[in-house]
């Protein structure tokens, strides 16, 4: 299935380091690769091994070095930082691992904040919230606080902020590290709910096994390049 | 923009210790400098309203006020026969030959003295006066060694009281009135019959003529008049302008004092709230790194930040101007430096006053605010994200 839908990703010899005192540190280097429309991808790695970074430059966080990363036919690489936040805006939907929702806004304002650099009404914004709260199964608490909330919830709120703007890919860094088993399940769950019911594309960074699985490919980084996974990695993951 | 603001304020609400004393802090800023303009304002409110405008003052020319002049009794038939002073109802010129001179009474409760305008009237005085009502007693009577004192120098100056006696130019002067002269410097005088002051303080000339005019739009024409004729040597100003003049002086300079006092105060206001913010964006570095992952620009975080220290300025002008609102039932006392006379006003609000002391607070919470918040707003994404 995956195979024959649209490339939505496209990352071609994508080079990138970082200074670190006075010396260049290489953490990326000539990294390719495709995903898919509707995809699942796991990027698996050990600490280090720069799929966060990686991560990020598919999400238009950071600048690559060289290389390009197109996403929907769009070469991210050569937008300026305001055309990057405007497109983050609208084509990437952000998962963290510790949930990053403004602790002085309700469950409803959160899931709003990202709707309120489109163009769209108020009473439009308040339709896509609610129906993003609806899909994470917690419209009966959008007046609540983080605070009031436990940790998988704040999740899925965070979950619904990612989707409200119907973004063109989720990326999730570590969604489950921060959760315990029985909510990092329900948080897993969800995302497969999402890609495989609404053929959302999710690119995920995860070091847990578990989440992996539930993940339709995986692809492995090591020292900052593509490898094959190792065996016993393989083997908790399928 | 609703959820910015709210954004703002409720992380202000969040913080609340902290937010309310950088907010008082700027509040107390802002009271100072309210209260030191307010001041000067009821300062010159007071002066201003003690004159006329249809109301003309003679006094000799370079005098400056009625204090340092003098009359002599012939000078003063020449300006009372000018053919624009009105005339009353019972056919007399509306013209008043004045003295003023200044005498030392001991304040009430601590007993150190000040001066004190005694201001001699004629027949007119009143009539021209219309702001000074007699609330007790009666105005003293030609001839005879009475006095009438002012509200406000009844309240802060002992043996003034209606019925009391005083002694000042060797002789004793029954208080027989007690009058009422609103928010004016009169209110602050105390008044007698012109020939018996003269006589008792040995003065031979007056220290100035104050008369109405028919038509208060002549005024030019009789200034020219009284001021080029060769028998005189005087100078003619409306009262308001004698009057405004008289509180210019000190009116500048408290509001230079003002001016002063809270610049040198604001500094600290203005650390205050910049220490505040700072602590501010540290505290939520990755919050700052979301809302820059969702989308928003770096001029959206500059003007989130920006905004939340314009409303602790907006909070600290209000509590500042609250508090310095309630000046205004108070009343202070200082001396007239141009008359060297004890002088009693209020504080002031006046609309300008609240603009300035408004503007002055958000300036405050905008220096406070401008730095920290562009620290925030050139926060490096990935950077802030992982403070979380």
């Amino acid at each position: 299935m995956v195979d024959a839908a649209e490339v939505i990703v496209e990352i071609r010899e994508l080079s990138k380091s970082y200074r670190r005192g006075g010396q260049s540190v290489p953490v990326l280097e000539n990294i390719s690769l495709t995903i898919h429309e509707g995809e699942f991808l796991a990027l698996m790695g050990p600490s280090g091994s720069g799929k966060s970074t990686l991560l990020n430059l598919i999400a238009g966080l950071d600048q690559a070095d060289s290389g390009s990363v197109i996403v929907g036919g769009v070469d991210i690489t050569t937008l300026s930082e305001t055309e990057l936040a405007d497109w983050r805006a609208g084509h990437v939907g952000f998962i963290f691992q510790f949930y990053n929702l403004i602790p002085v806004l309700t469950a409803f304002e959160n899931v709003e904040l990202p709707l309120i650099l489109t163009s769209l009404s108020k009473k439009e914004r308040r339709r896509h919230v609610e129906t993003a709260l609806q899909l994470v199964k917690l419209a009966d608490r959008m007046d609540h606080y983080p605070r009031q909330l436990s940790g998988g919830q704040q999740q899925r709120v965070a979950i619904a902020r990612a989707v409200v703007t119907d973004p063109t890919i989720l990326v999730a860094d570590e969604p489950t590290g921060d959760l315990d088993r029985g909510s990092a399940e329900e948080v897993l769950k969800l995302m497969e709910r999402l890609s495989e019911n609404l053929g959302k594309t999710i690119i995920m960074v995860t070091h847990d096994p578990r989440a992996a699985r539930r993940a339709q490919s995986m692809k492995y980084l090591d020292k900052g390049v593509l490898a094959n996974a190792p065996e016993a990695t393989l083997a908790e993951c399928f | 923009m609703r959820l910015l603001v709210a954004y703002s304020f409720r992380n202000l609400l969040t913080r609340r210790l902290t937010t309310f004393l950088t907010a008082a802090g700027m509040a107390l800023v802002v009271f100072s400098f309210a209260s030191i303009v307010m001041l000067a304002e009821g300062l010159q409110r007071t002066l201003v309203q003690t004159g006329s405008a249809d109301n003309v003052v003679v006094i000799r020319k370079g005098a400056g006020t009625e204090v340092q002049s003098g009359i002599d009794r012939y000078q003063a038939a020449v300006v009372e026969s000018d053919p624009e002073v009105a005339f009353g109802n019972d056919g007399r010129r509306l013209a008043a030959r004045e003295l003023v001179v200044l005498i030392n009474i001991p304040r009430k409760g601590t007993n150190s003295p000040a001066n004190l305008i005694i201001r001699g009237i004629s027949k007119s005085s009143l009539v021209l006066r219309p702001q000074v009502k007699i609330v007790a007693g009666r105005a003293p009577k030609p001839g005879l060694t009475e006095v009438m004192v002012g509200q406000s120098v009844v309240k802060r100056f002992a043996n003034t009281g209606l019925g009391s006696k005083m002694n000042f130019a060797q002789r004793s002067w029954d208080v027989v009135g007690i009058f009422d002269a609103g928010n004016t410097g009169f209110s602050s005088e105390i008044w007698g019959d012109v020939d018996q002051l003269m006589q008792a303080f040995r003065r031979s000339v007056y220290s100035s003529v104050v008369f109405k005019l028919r038509d208060a739009s002549e005024f030019p024409r009789v200034k020219e008049r009284l001021e080029n004729d060769p028998r005189l040597t005087l100078e003619a100003k409306r009262e308001t302008t004698y009057y405004l003049d008289q509180s210019a002086a000190l009116a500048k300079f408290l509001r230079i004092l003002g001016m002063s006092l809270t610049v040198v105060f604001s500094i600290g206001a203005i650390v205050g709230a910049m220490i505040t913010m700072y602590a501010a964006v540290a505290n939520r570095t990755a919050e700052i790194g979301t809302l820059r992952a969702l989308g928003f620009k770096r001029s959206n975080i500059l003007t989130a930040f920006l905004l939340e220290s314009l409303i602790l300025g907006f909070l600290g002008g209000m509590a500042g101007l609250c508090f310095a609102s309630f000046l205004q039932f108070f009343t202070v006392s200082t001396t007239n430096f141009q008359t060297f006379s004890e002088l009693a006003f209020g504080f002031a609000l006046s609309p300008e006053i609240v603009y300035k002391a408004m503007g002055f607070s958000l300036i405050m919470g905008f220096a406070g605010g401008i730095l920290p918040a562009l620290r925030a707003s050139r926060m490096n994404i990935i950077e802030a994200l992982r403070e979380a």
